[in-house]
Formats: structure tokens, sequence, C-alpha cells
């Protein structure tokens, strides 16, 4: 998984206490630009917002992340409980909400229960759909338990997939995004990766890259047409 | 460099997890010769900090005057898991970059070569795609000595239970799609034991590496099971040989510059890419047609193309424009049918590659598009009609290619003048030869 965004910068003990000991890895930022700057290369692998210092950057900043084209989540507010008062109006603004001080466990539960939910699994190195499993610490795939043999790229490219489900992306942003570097192939190199996965998925699994007419790929089912 | 090292830590973790043994790091010589040496997982990060030093002059085409320690680098993004030998599951290959001591490119190296050829394309805006169709044959033993054994005499799409050679053919696709290789169609070809596998496009590079790994994956699979597989163009007279038929586009992004979107023909540039190739089409005929052998499989009386001209589904052409879906711009292409599959293809790629840019930025005109069965025709109306052949032999081809500025300049000083050279004393070793043809022919009567 990829690491979380941590507001604010520097990161209180009890938040960094608890995140590594649940195994997470994330990302101190100081505002919206700070967070464009440091985020990684596959995006946020989801953000908590301590709101109970400064809340009206923290609110700021969850709603510029929310705003974009593909919405952060899961979003995760952490308050003191007089504010809980301001909850209603803010709803749409994260996806779960922690009251410090932080019980470490709570905090654990509700992201876990977060990933659930997006259905991205429930352990931080593990991304999972159905009956695939990438390990992201081993670079290691498999699929209904089979280790699937993939090169560098299929593996990235398996990987961005599996990480946004349900969302349509072109050849162009496929490039952009997983290959980001100039390539001899060009944006078919993207169809040579998408064919070899299918291959290397099997007959049963091939259809879990969907190809969308005239746009590009999607990856499982849409949220949509479920 | 950041996605470098990204992939080879991928590398060196899989290799880790997946309890891999032999890393084979594979080249390629001049002549198209696989080459492969194996290293052990602990000189693996080593291989990739600073490459690994070998004597270069026992390479074809490799060694220099003044220096042969040349470095091969792994390529990290080539890394795949062997599905086939020995150590199944425990043996692993990447193909190599060939560089200098000074860490500089080596002018020796096919996939260098290749590598430049296709930035050149990319300056020009264009990425090169290509599908080959692959033949070969299978025969029971490999012994040159003895008379060849075909497996069955089956024909063009036979399917019978006693086809050895279908098992063999499925397993190999098996290996194929294993090893990141999809097929998009097997067959059995006309001849006896003669079959087809035709490749997926992808660019030019990757497939480069792919018939290299396709070649040696057929013959080691045949040889699994005591059969023994030729990519040699002409094993047998009296029937067809084995081509490489080339397919290829030219994109621009997503688009297929080949296509024209109003008429779903050819677009401008594809016509002027055709124009360059048989414009170029004898100088480049050393290179897509490398061996003595290869001339057999061009002469006339089979379907090998001998005559530079190109048409729509004309068989008998050089150039021939598939029909293709009018919903489908990405399928519109040429096949160039001239290259046999005993072709260095790095350096087939870069010859063709060039030979068509060429047409593009130079603006050449297409030639009228040869309708006729060519092979019906008169000499005289095929010189009536413009109709070269292509060279009769390889000595021809090469005086061809010496000629050419387009090919010395694709290839680069250090592979043109070897690949002369060496060609040269073959064609010469070859003349020197007396055959038994002309013992037969010759002996009775004089």
């Amino acid at each position: 998984m990829e690491p979380l965004l941590v507001y604010p910068f520097p990161v209180a003990a009890d938040l960094s206490q608890a995140l590594e000991r649940a195994g997470y890895r994330y990302i101190g930022v100081t505002d919206e630009v700070d967070a464009e700057r440091k985020e990684p290369d596959d995006g946020w692998g989801g953000a908590i917002i301590m709101a109970d210092r400064s809340p009206e950057e923290a609110y700021k900043l969850a709603v510029a992340l929310r705003k974009r084209d593909y919405p952060l989540e899961p979003l995760l507010m952490v308050l003191r409980s007089e504010q809980l008062n301001t909850l209603e109006l803010n709803r749409d603004l994260f996806d779960d909400f922690v009251v410090s001080p932080l019980n470490h466990r709570e905090l654990e539960v509700r992201l876990k229960h977060q990933y659930w939910r997006l259905g991205r699994g429930t352990r931080p190195e593990l991304v999972e759909y159905g009956d695939l499993v990438l390990n992201l610490e081993t670079y290691q795939a498999a699929i209904a338990r089979r280790p699937l043999d993939l090169t560098y790229m299929e593996y990235e490219l398996l990987k961005f997939l599996a990480q946004h489900p349900g969302k349509v992306f072109t050849r162009e942003a496929l490039l952009n995004r997983v290959w980001g570097y100039e390539y001899y192939g060009g944006a078919r190199t993207v169809d040579v990766h998408v064919r070899r996965l299918r291959a290397k998925l099997g007959e049963e699994y091939a259809n879990l890259i969907q190809t969308v007419r005239s746009v590009g790929y999607r990856f499982g089912q849409s949220r949509w047409s479920g | 460099m950041m996605a470098m090292m990204r992939q080879q830590q991928y590398v060196l973790r899989t290799v880790e997890e997946r309890a891999v043994r032999l890393i084979r790091l594979w080249f390629t010589d001049v002549n198209g010769q696989l080459k492969s040496f194996a290293i052990t997982p602990a000189e693996l990060e080593t291989a990739f900090a600073e490459g690994m030093h070998f004597d270069g002059s026992s390479i074809n085409g490799f060694s220099r005057v003044q220096e042969s320690d040349v470095l091969a680098r792994p390529d990290a993004s080539t890394f795949e898991l062997l599905p086939f030998g020995p150590e199944a599951e425990h043996s692993a290959r990447m193909f190599c970059d060939i560089e200098t001591v000074e860490g500089t490119p080596f002018a020796g190296d096919p996939r260098y070569v290749l590598k430049r050829n296709l930035a050149r394309a990319r300056q020009l805006g264009f990425t090169f795609m290509v599908a080959p169709e692959m033949e070969f044959f299978y025969f029971a033993e490999g012994d040159p000595t003895k008379p060849l054994k075909p497996l069955d005499s089956g024909s063009y799409f036979d399917l019978t239970l006693a086809d050895v050679a279908s098992d063999l053919r499925r397993r190999t696709i098996g290996m194929l799609e294993a090893m990141s290789i999809p097929v998009e169609y097997s067959f059995h070809e006309d001849s006896p034991s003669q079959h087809e596998i035709d490749l997926r496009y992808t660019d030019a590079l990757e497939m480069a590496d792919t018939v290299m790994t396709f070649r040696l994956l057929v013959r080691e699979i045949a040889l699994e099971r005591g059969v023994y597989a030729t990519f040699m163009p002409k094993p047998l007279a009296g029937v067809q040989g084995s081509g490489m038929h080339t397919h290829m586009s030219l994109f621009q992004g997503d688009t297929n510059v080949f296509h024209d979107a109003e008429t779903g023909g050819l677009a401008e540039p594809a016509r002027q890419f055709i124009a360059g190739l048989l414009f170029h089409a004898r100088e480049i005929c050393a290179v897509t047609n490398q061996l003595v052998n290869s001339y057999k499989r061009l002469a006339p009386g089979s379907e090998a193309p001998p005559y530079v001209t190109w048409a729509h589904n004309n068989r008998s052409a050089l150039i021939r424009v598939p029909v293709t879906k009018k919903d489908k711009p990405s399928s519109t292409r040429i096949e160039y049918r001239a290259p046999d599959p005993a072709c260095n293809p790095y350096l087939a790629f870069s010859v063709i590659l060039a030979a068509g840019l060429r047409g593009i930025t130079e603006g050449y005109e297409l030639p009228e598009e040869a309708v006729a069965n060519l092979f019906e025709l008169t000499p005289a109306q095929r010189a009536k009609a413009g109709i070269v052949p292509l060279p009769v032999n390889l000595s021809e081809a090469l005086d061809e290619m010496e000629r050419s500025e387009l090919v010395h300049d694709a290839l680069g000083d250090h592979i043109f003048e070897w690949f002369l050279r060496n060609k040269r004393a073959e064609f010469a070793e070859y003349r020197a030869q007396v055959t038994p043809y002309e013992l037969s022919r010759y002996l009775p009567s004089w």
C-alpha cells in the first residue's frame, strides 16, 4: 500500500506510534501544496487529518483532497469530542472519524474497516481484490493462490489497476502513471501488457481487466455497473 | 533513473522470493545467434551496479582491434522466469545491453543498433510496431550428414491424431504465453512438418528480444521430446521454405499513422513507408536474408516473393497490404514478406525501419500496385512494368548492401564492415564447394 497522508507535519507522537505499530507507512504534510509535492508516484494510500488543533486549516485540506478528480479515500478525521457537533455539516469530507486523545486500537480498526469497505484488503502490505493478491513488500502476485510470474512492468500495471478498481484509465494515463518515463513502445505498450496480464491471469480471471471501448481499461467491476 | 532502480529492486526481490538459482544473461552476436552466460543471485547486485566484464573477442562481430573487453549490463525490464529446462522454476533470464569498458554503448551490439534506429523514429514522433509470422520445421533429428526426416506429411491446417508436432506446438505456445509472448495464430504450414506461429504485435525492441526467446524456446522444447526444430530458410528442396513475414505499422501515441480515417485505407505515411521499403529492398536484403540458403527460399516458383512489388492481397508481392476491418484502425498495417527466420531480428528491424522512414522523410512516391500474378509474366513483360527482382544470391545482395549509404548509416561502421567481411567469406566458402547436384548433373555427360 502507498503511504498515508498525515496532517499536520510534524506528525503528533501518539499518531505516529499508532501507525507504526499497525504497520502503515505515512508522510506528514503542512498544507495542500506540500501534500501535492510529497505525493508518491502511485498516489496516497489514504489520509488521516488531525482537526483537533487547527480545525480550519484541516478542513481546508480535506476539501482540497476530496475535490480531486479521484477523491482521496479513505480519509479519517481526528477530532476533539466538543467538535462532534460540527460534524453534520461536513459529512462528505471524510469517511470516518476518531476522537482524540487517540486510542491506538480504535484507529487501527477504523482504518482496516475503511480498507475493507473500499475492497482494498486489510493488511497494509497487500493489495487484494477477490482472488488476486499482490504483496507490495515482496513484489509477488498470486491469483487463487497460484503465483504469477510477472515482469516488472506487468506487476506495476496490475498493482496500479488493482489499487484503483472500477476506475477507467486511458492508455495515455496508464503510460504516464505506471511507466512514467519515455518508452520505445508508446501508448500501444499498454495494450501489449494488458494482453500479457490477461494471458498470465488465465481464462477464468482474464476479464478482471476490462477493455472500455475507445477509452481505455478498467479493473474489476465498476461501482455503477456492479 | 528511479524507474531503473525500482526495476532492479523488483528483480532482486523476485530472485530471492522465488528461489531462483541461476540468472542467465542473454545478448545477441552480429550473426543473430543468442549468447548466454549465467550468474548466481549473489552476483546480481554487482551485475546491475557495474555490469559484467567479459572477453568480446570470442563473440562473432564483437572483436575490435584495440581491446576486446566489454561490459554486459542486464536490462531489468526484461527479467523473466524461464519455464523450461532442467532447473525449471529456478532459473531466469535478462537481456543485456553491451557497453565498452568506458561505459559507452558498444557499436557491435545489435540491440544497441536497433535502439539507435528506434530513437530516430521517435524523434519523428513514431513508435514502430511489428508482428512477425515465424515459420519453422520439425525433423526427427538434426544430423546434417543424414537425409532429413519430417515428422509428418501433414499439410496446411491439417489436424490428425498422429500429429506429434501439433502437441509440440501446443506445448510451445503454453511456454510462450508463460514468458509474456502472446500468440495470434498457430497452424500447420503446407510443407511436411512445417509450422507457423504468429506473434502478436509489440514495439520493435521487445519483438526483437521476443524473436530471440522464441527461437530458443521452440528448439529447446523440441529437444525435450527428442525432435529437432530448425529456422533454416530452405531445408528441403521442392517444398516451401520458412519465412518471417513481418507485419508493421507506425504509431503516434494512440494513433496508427498508417490508417486513413476518411478512406479506411492507407494514409500517406504508409504509402511513403512502402515506397521507401521498395526502393531500398535490394540494399537491405543481405540483412533480412543473410544466409546462402536464404536465396534458395526466394527462388521463383515458391510462395516467397522474388520481385520488388507491392499489392493489396496479392501473395506473390514483396509487400502486401492486408485487408483490415474498417472499425479497427489500429490493425491497418503492411506486411513485408522477404525476411526469413534466420535473420538477426535487431538488424533486420533496423534496416526495414530505416528504409521505410527514408520514404517518409524524403517523400518517396509509391509506384503502381502489381495486379497480375507476377510469376505468369515473361521477363520482358516484367521489365516493361519496371519490376526488378530481389538479389538472386547472397553475393549480389552483399554488392547491393555495400553500395548502400542507408544500410551503412542504419547499422553503423562497426557492424556494416564486419557483416560484409563475414558474409563475403561465407559466400566464398560456399562457392568453393562442389555439390551433389553438380556431380549428378555434370559427371555423367562430361
